[in-house]
């Protein structure tokens, strides 16, 4: 059977930003009554394709026809009313408006110009209640979970009679339940004939839903493929261009450690955050902290770069006794912390990729003594190369990089301050493998020539891949302290979890 | 799934209804407690006049807090309104005493006149993406500045029919009477009130406060709502100057000098976030009620100096701000 003719096709489609070039030549075409994936690293232009699509960028080439038309967008409200609805990564919604007029604000039902709003409420429950989802929705936004935000906002995009849906990043923030209920809501309307764009980075989620993908790299096309006929391996290998071989060399459990304690905490513990602990990091020791969101990994890692005080136990560092009462004494013993939250803690967004690296190094130096230029750019073009930044422009502002290469220059912050003892919380949340790759492996480096580092994550297995020992939490309590021998698995770790450590 | 979002969503259902109007009752309660103390200790203040009088004497300041709602919704801000009032004074006077023009047409001139200088205070803000903050002051010194090329001294209005309309008393029952400002202030209050809740305009400037964002990717018209708002404001400010001209019967450049302060100081008192999103315009109302009533207050109490009108105004912006935080910390 041949395939009906697509509904939206993007031809050779450039976008240039300053001094970046996003998108070069890329074709997209969509069919309706299918999920068609869109794959790529972070950065390789997904989301400014999606915003191209969307009319929020105007394209510098190449052309958009939308059932045979040609289109040239200019806004989100003129690709709406084309039949282009787009539900965001982030919810774009407006939290202090009701969950009614979430759905229906633009075009809410009127009589003589006045809105009615009984209706409107009337519409929005049982348009909701299509969804499986029943809730008050006279309620503000704002008093309701991410997921049910994100069915509001699906709900929307498809009320307004779309024809092509555009879903970026829907799942990233859900549990399995509410994804499994996302897919089949996704299902349902592509029986209804809609052309569904995915982007996700689950792989198992793109391989159960989607029926046809299309791989960017560094803002080019890769291809198009049907998912069935494509193996998983092959996917990732086309988008990062390179073989796996980069994450298996990793697979070795790292040797034992049998040096001298760097970091000795006993009984440290601050009340209300975390109870009372102890843990020894030696040096060129990768220690991983394993526990549910919320179980005390980023409070034990606060505690020790002194961004929070400890109520109780002692902390010694080279065997000297020592108080962290600031970071920056914990800075000058030669801790570094790299946060959970990169936006919001981390990376000044306005500011370019050099003067983001040196800030921390500039800090430790005192603002009257500033960095030669000449330094900055030698350590700059230093650590771009060895983290592999993209792209390698240190006048870029930080805001136009992608999450994974924000991440990069994060790291890069504070390992040009040499320290001995790294913290990092979740530093591989939110990006894509490849980069996930490279973080990994500088990781091991970064340990196999001495540096003690603290590891953070919510993935187990990334945990054990690195970590010559790991700490279990639960409920903010250190539980559990196990070596990464071989009878080490995240079955294990999640017993351990899961039990608290009595067994 | 949905069950358990269902329970969760009943038990957050109480707290909710009461921080989204927590700000309101309270400026209710507190404009309650004030008139039942003045009544408890000045002879004659428990009377409906009395209330009436405050809508006379601030039916202006309601119709240009009335406008400055609708900009501090949408989490901007219009420092001109005060030189706007003075401005339109100034113009009126001088057409109907100096050029002998009719009050028929001045009016709509200068209802022209303010909404056309909000309609391009609009404009700059959003098409040059330039502070609501700058783009007004400047604004405001452009008005106040225009009022004296009109002229330095103040020109009083001696127009027959404007006079009359001007002293012009509607009985009330119960031997109460107001003045056709008040009539005019309550129409536009109403008038607002009833946009905001009933019309896209009206969501669109919360949708904008929530998120100007977000309100542009779901494809609400931003732009025009974002204009329209100081439109409005630079509309009610004039308007609000004509009602000045009728309270006063004269026009001067130095009228309601610092009046921009006073309207956003209601705003806020009634419970509007200067974030923009959350608010409603009964907050306004009440929120000029207590300005005024201060005021009688301090009259009343007549051993008092002006001044310590101020100073309540002062301690009541505290109060109110910290009880606006508190609520956004417990809804966060």
């Amino acid at each position: 059977m041949a395939p009906p003719a697509p509904i939206l096709q993007m031809s050779g489609i450039c976008k240039e930003f300053p001094g970046v070039k996003a998108l070069s030549g890329v074709d997209f075409r969509l069919l309706p009554g299918e999920v068609h994936a869109l794959m790529g690293e972070n950065g390789a232009g997904k989301s400014t394709l999606i915003k191209v699509l969307t009319g929020v960028y105007a394209i510098d080439g190449g052309r958009i026809t939308l059932e045979g038309e040609d289109v040239a967008f200019t806004g989100p409200l003129q690709s709406q009313q084309a039949g282009i609805s787009t539900v965001y990564q982030e919810v774009n919604l407006c939290a202090n408006l009701s969950v009614a007029e979430n759905i229906f604000i633009g075009r809410e039902p009127r009589r003589l110009g006045r809105i009615q709003w009984k209706r409107m409420r009337r519409r929005a429950t049982e348009l909701l209640a299509g969804l499986d989802l029943d809730i008050d929705v006279s309620a503000p936004l704002s008093s309701y979970s991410l997921a049910v935000q994100q069915m509001v906002a699906i709900a929307r995009a498809v009320d307004i009679s779309a024809r092509v849906l555009i879903l970026d990043e829907p799942t990233s923030s859900l549990d399995s339940g509410e994804v499994e209920q996302l897919f089949r809501v996704m299902r349902r309307l592509k029986a209804e004939g809609i052309a569904i764009l995915f982007v996700s980075h689950f792989l198992d989620q793109i391989y159960e839903i989607s029926d046809r993908m299309t791989i960017l790299r560094n803002g080019s096309l890769v291809g198009e493929y049907l998912t069935s006929e494509l193996g998983q391996v092959e996917l990732v290998g086309k988008m990062i261009g390179r073989e796996l071989a980069d994450l298996e060399k990793l697979e070795d459990r790292p040797p034992a450690r049998t040096s001298e304690p760097l970091v000795e905490a006993e009984a440290l513990g601050r009340g209300g955050a975390i109870e009372p602990f102890t843990l020894t990091v030696h040096k060129g020791e990768v220690v991983g902290l394993a526990g549910l969101l919320g179980s005390g990994r980023t409070e034990i890692a606060r505690l020790l770069f002194g961004a929070d005080h400890a109520s109780t136990g002692a902390l010694r560092i080279d065997g000297e006794p020592v108080t962290l009462r600031t970071p920056r004494l914990a800075m000058n013993r030669g801790i570094a912390f790299c946060s959970e939250n990169r936006r919001a803690e981390g990376l000044v967004p306005d500011l370019t990729v050099r003067e983001n690296i040196v800030l921390a190094l500039q800090a430790m130096r005192g603002w009257s003594r500033p960095i030669p230029r000449r330094t900055q750019d030698e350590l700059v073009d230093k650590y771009v190369a060895a983290l592999n930044i993209r792209p390698a422009d240190p006048d870029q502002l930080v805001r136009n990089l992608s999450g994974g290469n924000q991440q990069k220059v994060l790291l890069a912050r504070w390992l040009i301050l040499e320290p001995r003892l790294l913290i990092l919380d979740e530093p591989t949340r939110g990006i894509d493998v490849g980069a996930k790759a490279e973080i990994q492996r500088l990781v091991a480096e970064l340990s196999d020539g001495g540096m003690a580092v603290l590891f953070v994550s919510a993935e187990l297995e990334e945990v054990l891949r690195l970590s010559h020992k790991v700490a279990v939490l639960r409920d903010r309590r250190l539980v559990a302290e196990l070596p990464n021998d071989d009878g080490l698995t995240t079955g294990v770790i999640m017993e351990t979890i899961a039990s608290g450590g009595r067994s | 799934m949905s069950s358990d979002i269902l329970t969760s969503a009943r038990l957050r259902l109480p707290g909710r209804l009461r921080s989204a109007y927590i700000p309101v009752l309270a400026t209710a309660g507190l404009l309650a407690a004030m008139f039942v103390a003045g009544g408890v200790r000045y002879e004659g203040f428990a009377s409906g006049q009395v209330v009436l009088n405050v809508f006379i004497d601030n039916a202006f300041l309601l119709v240009v807090a009335v406008g400055m709602t609708f900009v501090i919704l949408t989490g901007g801000i219009d420092l001109s309104v005060g030189a706007v009032v003075a401005l339109s004074t100034m113009v009126s006077a001088s057409l109907m005493t100096d050029h002998g023009w009719p009050p028929l047409l001045v009016v709509p001139l200068v209802l022209l006149i303010g909404s056309v200088l909000g309609l391009a205070m609009g404009c700059i803000i959003h098409y040059f993406e330039i502070q609501p903050f700058i783009v007004t002051l400047a604004g405001m010194f452009l008005a106040r500045g225009l009022c004296y090329v009109i002229g330095t001294e103040s020109i009083s209005i001696t127009d027959p029919d404007y006079t009359a309309v001007a002293q012009a008393r509607i009985a009330l029952p119960g031997e109460m009477s107001v003045s056709v400002s008040v009539l005019i202030a309550v129409a536009v209050a109403g008038a607002a009130a009833y946009v905001l809740h009933y019309t896209r305009l009206g969501r669109n400037v919360y949708a904008i406060g929530g998120s100007e964002q977000s309100a542009l990717l779901m494809g609400l018209p931003v732009a025009r709502t974002k204009i329209a708002v100081y439109t409005i404001s630079g509309f009610c400010s004039a308007l609000g100057g004509v009602l000045f001209s009728l309270y006063t019967l004269s026009g001067y450049g130095l009228n309601a000098l610092g009046m921009e302060l006073d309207a956003i100081a209601a705003v806020v008192i009634g419970g509007t976030l200067l974030t923009g999103g959350s608010g409603y315009l009964a907050g306004t109302v009440l929120g000029v009620l207590v300005l005024g009533l201060i005021q009688t207050i301090i009259s009343f109490e007549g051993t008092l100096s002006s001044w310590w009108t101020k100073i309540f105004i002062g301690l009541l912006l505290f109060a109110f701000i910290l009880l606006q935080r508190l609520i956004s910390a417990r809804r966060a």
